[in-house]
């Protein structure tokens, strides 16, 4: 059977599974939540490693008649890119599952509906990378608010109905937007070669339309990706989504949901509309750079730990588009491995501020001070993460961040300057909490927080593990990530800027 | 050349301890420091071998690098993990490991009272490893590793004691300016990269050959605020004072021996680059000169001993920082002041860590006094290395010193007596705050507060600094004697020509000798021989208050950058909350609006809603009627 | 005969069941004008078949059939639920939907 359908029924089984177990037996649905999760994570493994790297097509495809009539099929299928990120969303889960054990609890719902909600979830984080039919893709891309609606409203805390509610409508704004391109591209096909929602048919179809059209189906995709990155100024949905969420839900929305938008711009925006991607360069480079310096200002004038990291993940947000848009073999590998980086470092980050707050019962960063002598392990959790947030050599983020830096500047070098400033405000905006969170006297109320027990150090391990072993070692990751990021540049038509004082001589 | 053994080791020795200390937690308490220790000896060890290896070997093949993994690769960006040890490399190898051993030790004893004694181990063991990756690299990047590596360490040895505000402010700030360095180091790889092709040294010293002399001036300044991040040159000083904050043997290795001469180690090391870019490199004798004068001065008005040691540190990095923009001539004078410097200024802080431990941790000069007699073997180890900074001969200091200053008058021209003369200024005021420390410690008499008790420090922080004191003595000598650093450093540096000589060797020592027997005169006469204030006196003159005030570079920095990025902070985030999110929300407003208006006509009432749909219907008919007609 | 008197009838039978529905309270009333405007409905339908002498018409027709006997079901019972509530068969008095 093929590798990656079994991927996306694994869960949806597992969720039946776990449908049939009675609510009352939370920990019985935890772990069978926990197996599966860890289950699927094994198959995306070996996934990888059957993966040909050096094959630029589509693996493991499989394609099933849908909707005939119609021209749609049920197709997947993965290269470097989706991957990639397949790959993250199916480590993160079980970490996620493990990580936030108990705050299923207490919400509106019952447990057994909070893993349910997983489940599904996962299963449609596998298929939106997996899908190349243009409409299945479209499908779950939309499919996928309704369990995280109800995950943050029904689970998170705080003003969770109205973040939930601003999340669905700002996604529901975009995905609209994006069904009316869809459609123009499916009657632009149906005038040349037959209706199709097949992305490497459609990929063609930019020959027969006017520039004029391309740009607005372009605009289409984009805006919808653009909220989904987010990037500036349609960002305004996530601190209040990722606050509001439980911590487990936060790390898989801006871990795995926002990298659809990142992902969508490479597979769909430059794929199918290479002509409208270079008009619009040197707007969406603008905002990407505005993004990155205006996330980080908000993350340094945060005042709540969780929201700081969600505005740093604008700022991470605003490097991937960037490396994406410089249209460099380094900017789009720096961005591809970014995405995978940022959401290991942001889920370490997300991980070990929930444990924070729920310890704490504030994410308020002035009702923490002194952690770093009450609880060590916690406070070097988010230290490493931190750093890794920085940037710092030696932690995989540095290596995705100074290749899409790089990969920029050959082509673009006054944005990559004005982004780089980035790295200081970096430094301030994860220090800031640093300081005032981890060091200084211990905070009166704090004294008695406990450290994490053997189940969060399991869980954060892995994560901490992935951080530093891509630092000094990410050739595996690019191995399969380059010849993809190289294909798509050949395909569209950009090559590498040589070493301008060497090009003359 | 090949060898049996792997530079990886060197690194990897105390990069495990620092692994293991941190992962192993309380359990490592009772073993961590000796476990420490000893991987930063084998290092040391390892380290020697080397050198003996190297030894054996004609001068051009001493260089060799070793690739130990394909590190970053993505299209022609490619960047291997690959270690260089050449004859300027292994001196830092030495100096690091060799410094940092006795620092380990003499921290045995130091720290002995601190719970976090093993942590305290790991930072350094961190650092040391973070160290040696940027001393043996061999691409930018890979120094980049390790330049952000030495400055995490620092950051963490800084914040040891964290739980005091200022502390942890101290390393914060640490942290920040050097980033502002960093970046400099990343646009310097950038540009390399987009204009050279390559960001290894040995490939960018090929392609400097060729390249234009603008580019080569863009990475030269790059790299100079780089330098000035790391090496607290000015305008990037303003954290190492703060630094202080640290540990005591932190200082001493860090924040003078080591970490702080890298960027010393980066201008060196990029030595074609500067030579084919004049502007960048008069910059950095600018930079230099500028800084060697400014941390004098800082450092004639600092009352806490080690401030005035780290003023001095800074004023002593000016003096290389000028040497190595000095082209050719100076490179090897750089390393070599380095050298000495790295083992007086260590030694002088190791003392004022152990006149601290024998003062109840008092840093306050003016609260010290006639300590000499109570602690001989600081006073005499740190009496060396006092000699050996302000350069009385036969030290260490005035060998490499008196050779700055010599090379700098022989830049020619009125660069050169301008530099010359600047030098043998600092050389004054160098005299002058050195002579100033060692008076208030140990000579004038006692001004201690009630119930200090002063002894000498236990055997495992003395025997350290005995050593670096014999190395203040000797190393000067050693390394001149027969011009054996220069000619050692040759392959590195090139060899370089004849230069015109404006004043002999002899005239420039006489000069020199004359410099420090004023500045000491003038300390002398106010210190030692006028009594000195227990407080610290109001009334002084403007100067004095500036210097106190480190010159306003904090209250410059504050109005400059930190005032206005906090106003433009609260301004974003008011904005992003009134203005972007303004408008996403009157968005909504006005839908609901809307929505309140149109269920006016919702009445309820069934046949209304008949009649109207009845009524519509009638309508689209006719219109369909009279358009169809 | 002329198929053109039964659309007059058709036209005649909505017109009547319209204004039924619009002017009279009686939910059983109106209810009943519905299904005279259903039934109009068919008979235009059927007529149509037979001018254009094809079956679709009259399909349609049955389809329209089962579609109102299920209506009247769920319709009647509607009311008659109502009717115990609220003991009044006017559709003024249920303006639910307001609230």
């Amino acid at each position: 059977m093929n590798a990656l359908t079994t991927m996306m029924l694994l869960p949806i089984l597992g969720s039946l599974l776990i449908a049939v177990i009675p609510s009352d037996q939370v920990l019985r649905i935890k772990q069978a939540a926990l197996a599966v999760t860890l289950l699927v994570a094994v198959t995306g493994v070996l996934t990888w490693f059957n993966f040909d790297s050096a094959d630029t097509a589509f693996q493991f495809v499989q394609s099933v008649e849908w909707i005939p009539s119609f021209g749609i099929n049920y197709a997947v299928g993965v290269d470097g890119l989706s991957l990639v990120l397949i790959l993250m969303s199916v480590l993160l889960t079980p970490i996620v599952v493990l990580a936030g054990w108990n705050e299923s609890e207490g919400g509106r719902w019952s447990a057994k509906v909070f893993y349910i909600l997983i489940l599904v979830l996962e299963t449609m984080m596998i298929g939106v990378f997996a899908a190349t039919d243009v409409f299945l893709f479209y499908v779950i891309f939309e499919a996928m608010l309704i369990p995280v609606y109800f995950l943050i409203g029904g689970y998170g805390s705080g003003d969770r109905a109205a973040a939930a509610v601003k999340f669905l409508l700002y996604s529901l704004f975009g995905g609209l937007l994006m069904l009316a391109s869809i459609i123009g591209l499916y009657v632009i096909s149906g005038a040349n070669g037959g209706h199709t929602f097949d992305i490497a048919k459609l990929s063609e179809m930019h020959n027969y339309m006017s520039s004029t059209t391309q740009n607005l189906l372009f605009l289409g995709f984009f805006i919808a990706f653009a909220i989904k990155a987010p990037l500036w100024p349609l960002h305004t949905w996530l601190p209040g989504a990722a606050a509001s969420g439980t911590p487990g839900t936060s790390v898989l929305l801006l871990g795995v949901l926002d990298k659809v938008g990142t992902f969508g711009m490479i597979r769909f925006c430059l794929t199918l509309f290479p002509d409208a991607s270079r008009t619009f360069t040197p707007v969406i480079i603008t905002l990407a750079v505005i993004s990155i310096i205006y996330g980080a200002f908000l993350a340094i004038g945060a005042t709540d730990i969780k929201r700081l990291i969600a505005y740093t993940s604008i700022s991470h947000f605003g490097f991937i588009t960037m490396g994406i848009f410089a249209m460099t073999t380094q900017g789009h590998s720096g961005s591809t491995l970014y995405m995978f980086n940022h959401g290991f470092s942001t889920a370490a980050l997300f991980i070990v501020a929930g444990w924070m707050a729920s310890r704490r019962g504030s994410s308020k960063i002035a009702d923490f001070g002194g952690l770093q002598r009450v609880t060590p392990v916690m406070a070097w959790s988010f230290f490493i993460a931190g750093m890794s947030s920085l940037a710092l050599p030696g932690l995989s983020s540095f290596v995705s961040e100074f290749l899409v830096l790089v990969g920029t500047f050959t082509r673009y070098p006054v944005a990559a300057v004005i982004a780089t400033f980035g790295i200081v405000l970096a430094a301030l905006y994860i220090l800031i909490p640093v300081q005032k969170a981890l060091h200084g006297p211990t905070t009166p109320g704090n004294e008695n927080l406990p450290d994490l027990n053997i189940r969060e150090k399991v869980a954060i391990a892995p994560v901490m593990a992935v951080i530093i072993a891509l630092g000094f070692y990410p050739a595996p990751l690019l191995n399969v990530i380059n010849p993809t990021s190289a294909h798509i540049l050949e395909v569209q038509g950009f090559t590498d800027p040589l070493p301008s004082d060497s090009a003359g001589k | 050349m090949t060898t049996s053994t792997s530079l990886g080791y060197l690194i990897a020795l105390p990069l495990a301890g620092s692994i293991i200390l941190l992962l192993a937690g309380r359990k490592a308490d009772k073993w961590g420091h000796l476990l420490a220790t000893a991987l930063s000896a084998s290092s040391f060890g390892l380290g020697l071998y080397q050198l003996s290896q190297m030894l054996r070997l004609e001068p051009e093949e001493r260089a060799f690098t070793q690739k130990l993994f394909s590190w970053i690769s993505v299209g022609t960006f490619n960047v291997d993990a690959g270690l260089l040890l050449d004859q300027l490399s292994i001196c830092f190898v030495l100096l690091i490991t060799g410094v940092g051993t006795l620092i380990h030790i003499y921290s045995i004893s130091y720290m002995s009272h601190d719970r976090d004694r093993r942590r305290f181990f790991a930072y350094l063991n961190l650092f040391i490893a973070a160290m040696l990756l940027l001393v043996l690299g061999d691409s930018y990047l890979n120094l980049y590793v390790g330049w952000e590596g030495v400055g995490l360490a620092s950051y963490l040895l800084i914040g040891f004691w964290n739980q005091k505000p200022a502390y942890a402010t101290a390393s914060k700030k640490a942290f920040v300016m050097n980033r502002i360095g960093d970046m400099g180091l990343s646009f310097a790889i950038m540009i390399a990269f987009a204009t050279l092709g390559t960001v290894t040294f040995a490939g960018v010293k090929e392609a400097s050959e060729s390249a234009s002399t603008a580019t080569l001036t863009g990475i030269g300044i790059m790299l100079l605020i780089a330098a000035a991040g790391k090496s607290a040159q000015f305008p990037l000083q303003a954290w190492l004072g703060d630094a202080m904050a640290g540990p005591t043997p932190v200082s001493a290795l860090i924040h003078a021996a080591t970490m702080v001469t890298a960027g010393v180690y980066l201008i060196t090391r990029s030595n074609f680059i500067f030579d084919a870019a004049p502007t960048a490199q008069l910059l950095v004798v600018i930079v230099g000169a500028v800084t060697l004068i400014f941390g004098a001065l800082i450092g004639t008005a600092k009352d806490d001993i080690k401030k005035a040691l780290a003023a001095s540190t800074m004023s002593q990095i000016g003096y290389m920082t000028l040497a190595a923009g000095l082209g050719p001539a100076g490179y090897a004078i750089a390393i070599m002041h380095l050298l000495t410097h790295g083992f007086f200024k260590a030694g002088m802080f190791l003392g004022a860590g152990s006149v601290m431990h024998g003062m109840k941790d008092q840093v306050n000069m003016r609260r010290y006094g006639a300590l000499g007699k109570f602690m001989p073997i600081t006073f005499v180890t740190f009496g060396l290395g006092y000699l050996a900074i302000i350069g009385v001969p036969p030290f260490a200091g005035f060998y490499s010193k008196d050779l700055i200053i010599e090379t700098a008058f022989n830049a020619g021209g009125v660069k050169g007596i301008l530099l010359g003369s600047m030098t043998l200024f600092g050389a004054i005021l160098t005299a002058f705050y050195m002579t100033r420390v060692m008076v208030l410690t140990f000579t004038s008499p006692e001004r201690w507060e009630e119930d200090q008790h002063p002894h000498e420090s236990p055997i495992l922080m003395w025997l350290p600094m005995v050593v670096l004191a014999i190395g203040s003595v000797t190393t000067g000598y050693l390394f001149t004697r027969g011009d054996a650093l220069v000619h050692w450093l040759e392959p590195v540096f090139g060899e370089h020509g004849e230069h015109t000589e404006l004043l002999p060797h002899k005239v420039v020592s006489a000069l020199a000798i004359t410099a420090v027997i004023i500045g000491a005169s003038i300390a002398l006469v106010k210190y030692q021989f006028s009594e000195v204030d227990a407080e610290a006196p109001n009334k002084v003159s403007i100067l004095t208050r500036l210097a106190r005030k480190d010159l306003l570079q904090d209250s410059f920095n504050e109005s400059v950058f930190m005032r206005p990025g906090q106003v433009l902070t609260r301004w974003l985030v008011k904005g992003d909350d009134n203005v972007v999110d303004g408008t996403v929300r009157l968005v909504g407003r006005t839908a609901l609006g809307a929505g309140a208006e149109l269920r006016r006509t919702q009445t309820g009432f069934a046949r209304s809603y008949s009649a109207l749909i009845l009524i519509g219907a009638l309508v689209l008919i006719a219109g369909i009627w009279v358009i169809t007609q | 005969m002329n198929p053109y008197n039964y659309l007059y009838l058709a036209a005649l039978l909505f017109t009547i069941g319209a204004v039924g529905v619009v002017v009279r309270r009686n939910a059983i009333v109106v209810f009943m004008c519905i299904e005279l405007m259903l039934n109009a409905a068919n008979l235009t339908l059927v007529t149509f078949s037979r001018i254009n002498g094809t079956l679709d018409g009259q399909v349609v027709a049955f389809f329209t059939m089962v579609v109102a006997a299920c209506e009247v079901v769920v319709g009647l019972a509607i009311i008659v639920t109502i009717y115990r509530s609220r003991r009044s068969a006017s559709v003024d008095d249920a303006s639910l939907l307001k609230r």
